[in-house]
């Protein structure tokens, strides 16, 4: 790269552009190497205060929670959902059944803030599983991109001690 | 940048400027993409996938991220551990530390970013540690999957 100076006749400064060059690729090389390409990830909210946990008297203007049974079998798999003793099977399917089920009770909207779902699940359950059921209770995506709300308050119910072998 | 030429004495001068350009423009498009929160990820914790999983609109006040590997062992502050109760002393330090700063265990936010096959009862038992050292509030981490 040469300057023209005006006052000058011919005379060009000449600047050395090679640093900046090599700096500029060591540092495109650095960006290239450290990419990662990985998934957008998201969050699901869980409130489990601690007096929740201490036994009492249910409240009378608070409404029950939902209670979902997550029963797995020797691998970790989903065998069973129920929902309030109503079975809707393991698998994929049984999610599908759960979502329309907790929608058609969710109905117009209404319930969204008050509805609470309480998830009792198996130790040996695969965590999968509980972020299927947490997406089938939660809402669905709507064509365009938005997210239909349907519960939004989950807790856990007290852990369930590790099966004996 | 000049080169001499072999067979005269002139010299070829090539123009660097849209070669530059073009560095620059992708060195600005790699700073843009660059993601600092990537930093919490870690190679043993693939997470499980949702179609509702989305980025927070805002990010939470005080976040604390808690890894639980397929095996069930915890990944906190870089830091592998056996089993779920072993965080329960850096959990108090970070109480301390948030109770130092005016604040409440209650005010943090634990991510939980499990292992899609990991037990569920060992994320339970995660949350009800984290609770003995009085944090409220969970979120548990999951990667966006197109429907």
């Amino acid at each position: 790269m040469s300057v023209p100076i005006k006052r000058g006749e011919d005379q060009k400064i000449s600047i050395d552009m090679t640093p900046m060059i090599d700096i500029v690729f060591q540092l495109l090389s650095f960006f290239i190497f450290t990419l990662r390409i990985s998934a957008q990830e998201g969050d699901f909210m869980i409130k489990m205060p601690l007096n929740a946990r201490a036994a009492g008297t249910p409240d009378p203007d608070q409404t029950p929670p939902i209670k979902i049974r997550l029963r797995a079998g020797t691998d970790g798999s989903c065998q069973d959902i129920i929902m309030n003793d109503r079975s809707f099977g393991g698998g994929i399917d049984g999610f599908k059944r759960l979502h329309q089920e907790v929608a058609s009770l969710v109905g117009d909207g209404s319930l969204t803030s008050e509805a609470e779902v309480e998830l009792d699940c198996d130790y040996n359950l695969k965590y999968e599983n509980v972020i299927r059921v947490i997406t089938a209770v939660s809402g669905e995506r709507q064509p365009n991109g938005d997210i239909l709300k349907m519960i939004e308050k989950i807790k856990f119910s007290p852990p369930k001690p590790p099966p004996i072998e | 940048m000049k080169f001499k030429s072999r067979s005269g004495g002139g010299s070829v001068e090539i123009d660097m400027t849209p070669m530059i350009d073009i560095c620059f423009q992708l060195l600005t498009f790699f700073c843009f993409i660059l993601n600092f929160s990537g930093a919490e990820q870690d190679e043993r914790v693939q997470l499980p996938a949702s179609t509702l999983a989305k980025p927070p609109e805002k990010a939470a006040e005080t976040p604390i991220t808690l890894q639980v590997t397929r095996e069930g062992r915890v990944i906190a502050v870089g830091q592998t551990l056996p089993t779920p109760s072993d965080v329960l002393p850096l959990l108090n330090l970070e109480r301390t530390l948030l109770e130092q700063k005016g604040q409440s265990p209650a005010d943090a936010t634990i991510i939980i970013r499990g292992h899609r096959d990991a037990k569920t009862g060992v994320i339970q038992e995660l949350i009800k540690v984290c609770q003995t050292a009085g944090f409220e509030k969970f979120t548990l981490r999951a990667k966006e999957e197109q429907s």
